[in-house]
């Protein structure tokens, strides 16, 4: 079977998990409403809020992040089946970038809602003229999320003690989506000094940071999934 | 060689060719059986029709097969497992301890789909530890201790393994 | 197996290193010159240019050591270990380059911290480095061990730069690093040069025991392995 035609079939298979035990609905997206009502008790000033509202966004969406990325091993692990795709011969590679569309469609559910959440609590505002760069953004970094949270949450899964190190491995490395989508959004919600043409600059920088861990992760995918300890 | 196909060479072809069931079954616990079957179906390209005939065969068909597999018993989850290598078309079932984990009833039901599967074509190795019962389905019986194999117990002497 | 992991090369560099040392703390804290602006607090420099240097170098060793285990020609458990291991005193001066970074900067600006892309991405090196490191922890076979670090090496290295660059266009280098650089007179480089010469003898001399440790503890596991499963072998013969 053709990789392509895996990544299609696993992405499938996890979105349809999603929707049948909606762990997503019923626990990420009120643990991460809840982190952001959180910031603005701990940030306690208005008018800061509505600026630093695209961060807090981010946050939020990358502390979450690390949710979904186990529960999407999970499934994998509770009976084996991950395993047993390897040992049928199933394409790695497949698998990696099917799990990882998947965890990418996710994340993009809860950026929207996080966004509109953003606009009721922070009261955030909104014109209309940057929605383009706004979507291609969110867009961007949830690849690019999806790419990494997939490949290091492979690496972490199985046997306990390694589930905690997937905060310690993934925190660093998606710094780089935090601080690029960040920038784009506040340039696209026109807030802060950052102009459209730096927003589609830092885009760049979320797209080729989606570019160099899709091969990294498609090299490296199986080799991590493989070793059985 | 396995299959006609070298270990080392075609590893890929090999390893898509056999079937390999240990204690844990490889199943996604929040999908029904028949969406199980037809995941590992498409992963070699069945029709439904090969799907559906794969659940009937382990005798799942009906309301059970559209019930998630986590509410499944040990023996259900076992047989949706054959199920899947059933779909798969693997051509050689290497089965681990098939029988652990299930009661007097779902070790005669195993039992049963077992002989239908080697009926219908498959090759199977199966290890267990239950001399009596293995005895009964097995064409040919081969003993093994510390990891090498000690002597044939029945079946046709023959070159290899 | 046991002893020491000392041969005539290790000694040979200690004792070289411990020499260089008394050199360098003679030239560090005596014999350089005190800087115009910052006084004795220059000096800090002297274990923090060095340091960091090291910790960079650590990092290169371990990445080119991953990618030469992963290569199927020169895989070998010794590229491993040599990872591991310069990983270790990687992480050490990492830890010494940003505290003192971080003393010279209140030192000389008033502040413990700066957002630009040199300090920051020493920091995220670091970090990166402490998870490497906890992967390693993870068990199971040496080659496994080995298998999954490499891999996690080598991702690093894909994500320094990214965490480099994306760092320095959100907040490009402060113009007081250059002015701080330009002014250091002959003897203060020259003793810089003495200080980072000293620290790579120091950093290979760590590295060759440390190696040699891991080694020593892979055989003791090895060992163990073997042992069980002679055991099994002759349970079944009973």
């Amino acid at each position: 079977m053709t990789s392509f035609a895996v990544t299609k079939l696993v992405a499938a298979k996890d979105l349809r998990i999603e929707l049948r035990s909606r762990v997503l609905i019923n626990q990420v997206l009120p643990f991460a409403a809840i982190t952001m009502v959180l910031f603005a008790f701990a940030l306690d000033q208005d008018d800061l809020l509505v600026r630093v509202a695209p961060g807090l966004v981010w946050l939020a969406t990358l502390f979450s992040m690390l949710v979904v990325v186990q529960r999407s091993f999970a499934v994998e692990a509770g009976d084996g089946a991950l395993d047993a795709l390897r040992v049928a011969g199933v394409p790695a590679q497949g698998i990696y970038f099917g799990k990882a569309a998947a965890l990418a469609v996710q994340l993009l559910v809860l950026e929207t809602l996080l966004f509109a959440a953003a606009f009721v609590l922070y009261s955030s505002r909104f014109d209309g003229a940057g929605v383009f760069l706004l979507i291609t953004s969110a867009l961007a970094a949830s690849c690019g999320l999806g790419l990494v949270g997939t490949l290091y949450g492979g690496l972490t899964t199985g046997t306990k003690g390694r589930e905690s190190l997937l905060p310690l491995l993934l925190l660093p490395v998606v710094a780089p989506v935090l601080i690029g989508a960040t920038r784009a959004t506040e340039a696209a919600l026109g807030v802060g000094r950052i102009s459209m043409q730096e927003g589609w600059a830092w885009v760049a920088l979320l797209v080729t940071y989606a570019l160099l861990f899709g091969i990294g992760g498609s090299i490296g995918f199986g080799p991590l999934v493989d070793d059985t300890a | 060689m396995v299959l006609g196909l070298d270990l080392v060479e075609q590893r890929e072809a090999v390893r898509s060719r056999v079937g390999l069931l240990g204690h844990s079954n490889g199943l996604y616990t929040d999908l029904t059986i028949t969406e199980n079957v037809a995941f590992w179906g498409a992963t070699v390209g069945a029709s439904a029709e090969e799907v559906s005939a794969a659940v009937e065969r382990m005798g799942l068909a009906g309301r059970l097969s559209d019930v998630p597999v986590r509410k499944l018993s040990a023996g259900q989850r076992r047989r949706t497992a054959l199920a899947c290598l059933i779909a798969r078309r693997a051509e050689l079932w290497l089965l681990d301890e098939p029988h652990a984990g299930l009661d007097a009833a779902g070790r005669d039901e195993l039992d049963t789909v077992l002989r239908a599967a080697t009926a219908a074509g498959a090759m199977m190795i199966v290890a267990s530890h239950e001399m009596e019962r293995a005895g009964a389905l097995a064409t040919r019986m081969v003993e093994v201790a510390g990891g090498q194999i000690r002597g044939q117990i029945r079946g046709q002497e023959s070159g290899t393994p | 197996m046991s002893g020491p992991t000392s041969t005539r090369a290790t000694r040979a560099i200690g004792i070289a290193t411990i020499v260089g040392l008394i050199w360098f703390v003679a030239f560090g804290l005596f014999l350089s010159p005190d800087d115009a602006v910052q006084r004795k607090g220059v000096r800090i420099l002297y274990i923090h240019v060095p340091s960091a240097w090291l910790a960079y170098l650590a990092f290169i060793v371990t990445a080119v050591s991953s990618a030469a285990y992963l290569w199927k020609r020169t895989r070998s458990l010794t590229w491993d270990r040599l990872a591991g291991a310069s990983a270790e005193v990687g992480v050490l001066f990492m830890g010494i380059t940003l505290l003192t970074g971080s003393l010279w900067g209140r030192v000389s600006w008033g502040v413990y911290w700066v957002w630009d892309s040199r300090v920051t991405t020493t920091a995220f090196l670091f970090v990166t480095y402490l998870g490497y490191l906890a992967v390693r922890g993870l068990g199971g076979s040496h080659e496994q061990r080995a298998r999954r670090s490499a891999v996690v090496a080598l991702l690093a290295v894909l994500e320094i730069p990214l965490v480099h660059f994306s760092v320095e266009w959100w907040r490009p280098l402060h113009q007081q690093e250059s002015i701080a650089k330009g002014k250091l007179q002959n003897l203060m480089l020259f003793s810089l040069f003495v200080g980072v010469i000293v620290f790579t003898l120091l950093y290979v001399w760590l590295v060759m025991h440390r190696q040699r440790v891991l080694a020593m503890q892979d055989a003791l596991d090895d060992r163990g392995l073997e042992f069980a499963i002679a055991e099994r072998r002759q349970e079944a013969s009973l």
